[in-house]
Parts: C-alpha cells; sequence; structure tokens
C-alpha cells in the first residue's frame, strides 16, 4: 500500500484542514483530487509528503508512520512535490537550480542533462536566471527537479497551472511514464477533463474529508531498480 | 555532513554574487556606520592610556568596539537575508524534502555567512585604520580574533535567523534575539581587539580563548539542534 489513511486530521493552526479523511492508495496509480478551493486537497498532499502533521487517525505513507516525527523525515526523501511554489532561486539559472536540488536529493550527474532534455530546458533556456522565466518555464524546471529526484511517490499540486498546452501534456506523459517506471502519482487540479484522462482513481476532497468518485482497472505496479528508486521517466 | 555544507554553501555564495547584496548594500551600510561614529567622536579629544604610557586620541581609543559594532549591525542585515533566500519560493519546504543532513544545512549555511562576514570585515577593518588610526602591536591576536569572533557571530546568527525565519516578524526579531546573546561576543571581541591593536597582547589572549569557546559552542548547538529548527520553520 502506498497511501493508508483512516480519519486522518491535520490542523493548520486550529483549522482542521483535513478532517477525518480515509485513503487507500496501493502502487502504480494515479489518482486525481478533485474538490473546490480551500478543500483540503494542498493538506492531503503536504500530509502525504511528511510535511504536514497528523493530528488523529492513522496514517502511513510508503511505510512510514505519518504520526512519528522521525518516520516523517524519513519518508520525505521518497516523495517528490511539485506545490503552488516552485521552490527556484530566482538568481541562479536554470541549470544551477536544477544541479542544486538534484545534488540535494542525491541525483547523480548523469541524470540532470536527460531530465533538462525531456523538460525542454537544455538549449538556450538553462543559462537564463530564473528571475526571467515565464510562470510555465518556471514550472518546467520545477518539474526537471522532479524528474532527477525520481521519488516513489510523485506529489503534482495544481501541475497543469500557468502552463499551455503543449506543458499540459509533457506533464500528463510524464506522469504515465513515473508510473510506467514504477511510481505512484497523485495530483490535485481543477482541470478535471484533463486529468481525468490520465487518472486511475478520482477522490472527491470537501471540507477535508474525502470520498471515492471512481477507480478503474488497478495497473499491474512496476518492479523498482536496484537502488530501490523508479526507473527515470 | 561537509559535503552537504559545502553544496549549501556553494549555492548560498552563487545566490550572493549574483544579488550583489553584500557589495550594494551590507558593505555601504557598515562603511556608513563606520563613518557616522567617526562624526560623533571627534579626533581632537585625547586620553591617556592607563595601561601604556602614551595620549591617543578617543577614537583611536574606542576603534576596537565601534568596528565590532559596525560589523556587527552590518552582520544583521546577512543574518536575514540567509534564510530569507529560502522563504520566497517554498524552498524551506523543497529543503526538508532533501536528503540532505540538517546539520549540514547549518553549516553550509554558516560558512557562507562567513565568507560575507570575512570580506565586510576586511573592508570595515581598513576602513577603521583610515578613519580612526589605531596602532597594531600583535598582529597574531588580531587574527585568531577576528577568526573566532566570525565563527560565532556566523554560527549564532544563522541559527537566530533560521528560528525567526518562518514567522512574519522575522525582519525585526532577528536584531531582537541575536543583539542581546551576541553581546558577551562583541565584549571580548572589542577587548581582545584593543589589547591586539595597543597591548599587552597578553590581556587579550584569554578573551581570544573565550570567543572560541563561543564559536564551539553555538556551532555545536547549530549541529545539534537543526533538525529540530528546520522541522519548526
Amino acid at each position: 500500500m502506498v497511501v493508508s489513511l483512516a480519519g486522518a486530521v491535520s490542523l493548520l493552526g486550529r483549522f482542521p484542514a483535513l478532517a477525518g479523511a480515509d485513503l487507500e492508495i496501493t502502487a502504480g496509480e494515479i489518482v486525481l483530487l478533485e474538490g473546490p478551493n480551500g478543500a483540503g486537497k494542498s493538506t492531503l498532499l503536504r500530509l502525504c509528503a511528511g510535511l504536514a502533521p497528523l493530528h488523529q487517525g492513522t496514517g502511513r505513507v510508503l511505510g512510514h508512520d505519518l504520526s512519528n516525527r522521525g518516520s516523517r523525515r524519513a519518508l520525505r526523501r521518497h516523495v517528490g512535490l511539485l506545490g503552488h511554489a516552485t521552490a527556484l532561486y530566482d538568481e541562479l539559472t536554470v541549470e544551477q537550480n536544477v544541479r542544486f536540488w538534484a545534488r540535494a536529493n542525491g541525483a547523480t550527474d548523469a541524470e540532470i542533462e536527460p531530465a533538462l532534455d525531456a523538460l525542454g530546458l537544455a538549449g538556450r533556456l538553462r543559462s537564463v536566471p530564473v528571475a526571467g522565466l515565464s510562470a510555465g518555464q518556471r514550472r518546467r524546471t520545477s518539474m526537471a527537479v522532479l524528474v532527477c529526484r525520481r521519488p516513489t511517490l510523485w506529489l503534482l499540486d495544481e501541475p497543469h497551472a500557468g502552463l499551455d498546452r503543449a506543458g499540459r501534456d509533457l506533464i500528463d506523459d510524464l506522469a504515465r511514464r513515473a508510473v510506467a517506471a514504477g511510481a505512484s502519482v497523485i495530483l490535485a487540479s481543477h482541470e478535471a477533463e484533463r486529468a481525468e484522462g490520465i487518472a486511475t482513481m478520482r477522490v472527491g476532497v470537501v471540507g477535508g474529508q474525502t470520498t471515492v468518485l471512481s477507480r478503474s482497472t488497478r495497473p499491474t505496479p512496476s518492479t523498482p531498480s536496484a537502488d530501490g528508486r523508479p526507473d527515470a521517466v | 555532513m561537509l559535503s552537504d555544507a559545502w553544496l549549501v554553501a556553494r549555492k548560498d555564495l552563487m545566490v550572493e554574487l549574483r544579488s550583489r547584496v553584500l557589495m550594494t548594500q551590507l558593505l555601504p551600510f557598515g562603511v556608513i556606520v563606520l563613518i557616522l561614529f567617526g562624526f560623533g567622536i571627534s579626533p581632537e579629544y585625547q586620553v591617556r592610556a592607563e595601561r601604556v604610557d602614551v595620549d591617543r586620541s578617543v577614537l583611536a581609543q574606542v576603534a576596537p568596539g565601534l568596528f565590532w559594532l559596525a560589523v556587527l549591525f552590518s552582520a544583521l542585515l546577512a543574518f536575514g537575508r540567509a534564510f530569507a533566500v529560502e522563504a520566497a519560493d517554498g524552498n524551506l519546504d523543497a529543503l526538508r524534502l532533501t536528503a540532505l543532513d540538517p546539520a549540514g544545512i547549518f553549516l553550509g549555511k554558516g560558512l557562507a555567512v562567513a565568507v560575507q562576514l570575512v570580506v565586510l570585515e576586511l573592508v570595515l577593518g581598513a576602513g577603521a585604520f583610515v578613519l580612526y588610526g589605531p596602532g597594531l602591536v600583535d598582529p597574531l591576536l588580531l587574527g585568531v580574533t577576528v577568526v573566532a569572533t566570525t565563527l560565532a557571530l556566523a554560527a549564532a546568527g544563522t541559527l537566530y535567523a533560521a528560528l525567526a525565519s518562518g514567522l512574519r516578524v522575522r525582519d525585526t526579531l532577528v536584531p531582537l534575539l541575536a543583539l542581546p546573546a551576541l553581546s558577551p561576543v562583541l565584549l571580548g571581541a572589542s577587548l581582545a581587539t584593543e589589547a591586539a591593536l595597543f597591548g599587552p597582547g597578553s590581556d587579550g589572549w584569554p578573551w581570544a580563548g573565550l570567543l572560541g569557546a563561543f564559536a564551539l559552542l553555538y556551532v555545536g548547538a547549530g549541529i545539534l539542534s537543526f533538525a529540530l529548527v528546520v522541522e519548526e520553520l
């Protein structure tokens, strides 16, 4: 089981952003989180990343107990989160950003070039400071970091936001390739029509609670590579 | 841990080189503070030094304290800047999701701050010699004092800046936290520098030893506590 939540409560200050969420996700799925703004989708993703604390209920992600701080910390290196922020340094170039985050995540230099190439950043954009990029180009740079990272669980919060059609197609393609390489994907998107095309499971999130809306036949999970991480996408 | 520290320090220094905050803000601010101190205290006033039988200007007499005050005020800007670059675009969450050792992050950030402080001290030191005209009788003691004070300031400043970085009032909180905690360092640095400039050098070595102890204390505290600090940011 990749994600197993039962009655999960997570507070933002005193506000219960998640108020008893239940969720079971098996390996190799692409899960679409649907719901209005403020429903708890981003908090659910942060909980699964080990960034938001679990205040009540039980939760395990990739075998790590979310109620234990040390276990949450150990989980983080196995997940990749693309949130609303792009987590890039404006002063550094695209390549310098990708290299820093890739190395910080334990990726080798050999993994950086294919990632830049896959996201269309291998040309003149690589030497452009991030401050000079458009929103879509920043998003592509963050995705390149994620690709280098080869996480077992991809957590994508509005990954299509700010991207043109080609960029959105690329995100969908990367999500499919990530699953084919042995990873699982949870994405929150308001572009339900597009995201439904790639999702194997749809989960509604309203008022901090979850409901499984649909689930197609579960794919057969791939075997991870020798280093325990999914294959490169 | 050390490779992580080097990775973070190199990244921070690259960000600094591109943003030029040191050159365009910290150094001019420090120089202005030095000059204003000079305006406030007339170089015409002479005092008789108690420990050595010579007259010297009040400005030269108080030069060590003024120099370290100017360094400390300018350093406050560098402390805040060390974590402002991480708070900008969700980078703190991204750092928490990496495989980087928290102690390595602390050492890397501290090292980058220390390099900036050394540049600041060289420029302000030259300025203090020109403006205040002190002597120099024990260069070794001065060198040891500068190294120990730099390490203590960088380690303590990094730690307090990290503690304040998750708060909206971080810009005003860093001086409130750091200045009282660093007052023993300021006192020790001023007295050790006074002994190095005017003699006898033997008076300054106990203070230099105390500064070394402070440096070790703050570096040790940062290494041991940074995992918890990063978790709570």
